[in-house]
């Protein structure tokens, strides 16, 4: 038992330092360390690098061509591409669908989506929840009635993160209502240019439009379209759970948050010292710090029972409770950090280009912003209460 | 990185938690705590001929060449028997200042009777107003002739109510709170002017207070660097951090599992508690809290051995506040969600709780070591 990186880990760590070298632009790094946001451009310009240099898809077995990176090296890259501020991967394609589409897709579907997904050429969004599913997911109403070789698709998703960048859509869909709940529930893949599919943005109260609503009205879906058996949808959505959750925990990313963070309080004063050195901050920083360490090598230790064939349960659950809990936290303290100047409300600062003088130190614009977000992220995935039914029936046995 | 066990090592786990299940039910340590001495000699000799009480050390010193992570194994089954036998003060903070400091002589004088569980060791280094602060030390060995004589109070002393030897904390130079000016000295029970206070501690387990007037020990008794003990103290008591963090995952663990079990079984309002929402989160957070002490018990464990001394001292301060907010957060719902039957002697639970909770206080509890934590930062 050690705790270093073997040669082989290592050697593997400088080839994604050097990726990043001679890859990572620097105007979208500083970009990334303000929080400001990054168009659809950059995303994928930047997910297309990382595909060529066979650093995307990290867990996708070669046979679907992901470079099948063994659990250790996939937490050095996410810790190396976090720690170095590069831009956020969008997960519903190369997380959540593709898994979901080479574990139980056909061979055309594979075939067809795949490749489109490693390469970025389609941008997938999620349609899992709804005005009425929420924690309660099985219990939704979106309704998919087989017509020929057709389903024809009515109802409304919700909370639909990027849909307004979406080419494909995966659906939770119910093609059996007279089955038990979670018995008549069928994944259909949705192409968003088909007539009826419309996307309404919802602005969360940071001022963002990241989800949306999607409304289906009448839309057809070709039966080739369907994953998997009908009815059989829920054993493949809770498949795409465990993987998302497994994710939700971005340790690298709270790692950056306390760099941030750490850097933030040696420039603000309080009581005529700098912010690092008063005591109540530098105590709460060290909680926190400690925490994170707990978060890091929990993820460790998960990863390496992964590494010895076992499978993802209920870890993805403590990581996606307690990684959530970190992004909040760090938030919170990053907002607090900066004292009166988490008040001036510049949304236009988060956006690229703009250039006027910021209203007190450039680092304070998005941190009000950002922490009122992040409250979401102990709401999706599954509630952290959610989380907690889970891991009491299927860990404790309750 | 590498976080699996080798075979021998998955030997020795399943080798110790069989004797914490099998010979350690709760009836049997029941007895042990009543008994005079308050721990099984013939357990002892147990761990002796087991090879747990040499398993740690260098082969050179007699033992099997094992380390921290064979502590960690030990350490984690003992907590889940809650084995009252002083394996920490003999092995972990006595043999391991030895092993750590010694000299030949020193080592073979008591090592291989430690290993062969003939003789017993404790580390004398708290005192009454030193709270957890290492260099905090009044205790005063002046030089005299060509040894030292030693004066002063040890509190609290780990297994030393039953020690034949103690490793006393001096100040050979310094002021009270000085740096540097500590010195290791090896004591034996015997010497003139050597008083033991033995006593029990609220957990079952064994200390003493030792009042020292004018001891005289030898040159040859100082134990590591004269005038430099602190960082050799501060690297064993690192090493005494780690062993009672895997003793409290081992406790924690069996306590959380046991008041699931008992939720289960427990009616009221017509069916089990443990059907109650409101109860079951709480015992999921008793799960994540065990899980996440188990992650950085390990990783505690794994940086004893790390050379640069403050990269170390972070890791295990970082340890020891996680076990610390862990272990109150299990030990107290655990005793909550039993009820009345939580309050009570008979049951398990209060016993786990208490051992728990000083294994908080034991080498500085959360708060201190997340400010150590801090001013390493």
């Amino acid at each position: 038992m050690h705790l270093n990186l073997t040669r082989s880990q290592r050697a593997f760590q400088a080839r994604v330092r050097k990726f990043v070298d001679e890859n990572h632009p620097p105007e979208i790094r500083a970009k990334v360390e303000s929080g400001l946001k990054l168009g659809r451009a950059e995303t994928i310009a930047w997910q297309k690098k990382l595909h060529a240099a066979g650093l995307y898809a990290p867990a996708w077995p070669k046979q679907w061509g992901g470079p099948a990176l063994k659990p250790i090296e996939r937490y050095v890259l996410d810790r190396e591409l976090a720690l170095n501020s590069t831009p956020a991967l969008v997960p519903f394609g190369v997380t959540m669908v593709g898994p979901v589409i080479y574990t139980f897709g056909s061979q055309a579907q594979k075939d067809r989506f795949l490749p489109r997904i490693l390469n970025s050429d389609d941008w997938w969004c999620q349609g899992y929840s709804e005005p009425g599913s929420g924690s309660d997911l099985a219990s939704l109403k979106t309704r998919a009635v087989r017509e020929g070789d057709h389903y024809v698709v009515n109802g409304q998703k919700t909370w639909t993160t990027l849909a307004q960048y979406a080419d494909w859509i995966f659906c939770l869909v119910r093609t059996d209502p007279a089955a038990k709940q979670q018995e008549g529930i069928t994944f259909l893949l949705i192409d968003m240019k088909t007539p009826g599919v419309t996307v309404r943005p919802i602005v969360t109260m940071d001022g963002g439009a990241e989800i949306n609503d999607v409304f289906l009205d009448n839309v057809k879906v070709p039966v080739e379209n369907r994953v998997g058996e009908e009815n059989q949808g829920w054993t493949y959505a809770k498949f795409l759970l465990v993987n998302e959750r497994f994710g939700t925990a971005q340790v690298g990313r709270s790692q950056r948050q306390m760099l941030r963070l750490k850097q933030i309080a040696q420039s603000e004063i309080v009581g005529g010292r700098k912010l690092e050195e008063d005591e109540n901050f530098r105590l709460k920083l060290a909680k926190t710090e400690i925490e994170l360490l707990a978060l890091e090598y929990t993820e460790l230790r998960y990863l390496a029972q992964l590494d010895a064939g076992k499978q993802p349960g209920a870890e993805a659950n403590i990581l996606k409770i307690r990684g959530t809990q970190m992004q909040q936290n760090l938030s919170e303290l990053l907002m607090e950090a900066v004292g009166y100047y988490a008040n001036p409300s510049l949304p236009k600062a988060l956006e690229h280009g703009w250039n006027e003088e910021p209203i007190g130190p450039a680092y304070a614009a998005s941190l009000a912003p950002a922490y009122f977000n992040w409250r979401k992220s102990s709401i999706y995935g599954g509630s952290n209460e959610i989380q907690r039914n889970i891991l009491s029936k299927f860990v404790l046995g309750l | 990185m590498d976080l699996s066990l080798s075979e021998e090592q998955q030997l020795l786990k399943d080798q110790v938690e069989r004797f914490a299940r099998e010979a350690y039910a709760f009836e049997t340590r029941r007895r042990v705590l009543r008994s005079e001495a308050g721990f099984e000699p013939a357990h002892w000799k147990q761990f002796a001929e087991l090879g747990w009480l040499g398993v740690a050390f260098a082969e050179a010193d007699g033992g099997l060449g094992g380390g921290p992570v064979e502590t960690g194994i030990i350490m984690e089954a003992f907590g889940r028997g809650l084995v009252l036998e002083p394996f920490l003060p003999n092995v972990v903070l006595g043999g391991g200042a030895l092993a750590l400091a010694g000299d030949d002589a020193q080592k073979k004088a008591l090592l291989p009777d430690l290993i062969a569980g003939k003789t017993k060791l404790a580390l004398a280094y708290a005192e009454r107003q030193s709270r957890y602060d290492l260099a905090d030390c009044l205790t005063q060995a002046a030089a005299d002739g060509g040894g030292f004589v030693v004066s002063g109070h040890k509190a609290v002393v780990y297994g030393g109510n039953l020690a034949d030897h103690f490793v006393v904390v001096a100040r050979t130079k310094g002021n009270q709170r000085a740096k540097t000016g500590l010195s290791l000295f090896l004591v034996p029970r015997t010497a003139k002017g050597l008083t033991v206070r033995g006593y029990r501690t609220v957990d079952g387990l064994g200390a003493a207070d030792l009042a020292l007037d004018k001891v005289r020990v030898e040159k040859s008794a100082v134990l590591g660097p004269l005038d430099g003990g602190l960082a050799l103290l501060e690297r064993v008591v690192d090493h005494g951090i780690a062993a009672i963090c895997s003793e409290a995952v081992g406790a924690m663990a069996v306590l959380t599992d046991m008041t699931v079990q008992y939720s289960k079984t427990r009616k009221q309002f017509g069916r089990p508690i443990g059907g109650f929402q409101v109860l079951q989160h709480r015992m999921v957070d008793m799960t994540i809290a065990v899980e996440e002490a188990r992650s950085m018990a390990l990783y505690g464990t794994l940086h004893l051995d790390e050379r640069n001394a403050k990269t170390r001292k972070r890791a295990l301060s970082a340890t020891k506040v996680q076990i610390g907010r862990s272990a109150r957060l299990v030990g107290q719902e655990a005793v909550q969600i039993h009820g009345g039957m939580g309050m009570t002697d008979e049951l398990a639970v209060g016993h786990y709780f208490k051992r728990l909770t000083m294994i908080d206080v034991a080498f500085g509890n959360a708060d201190w070591h997340q400010r150590r934590f801090a001013d390493l930062s």
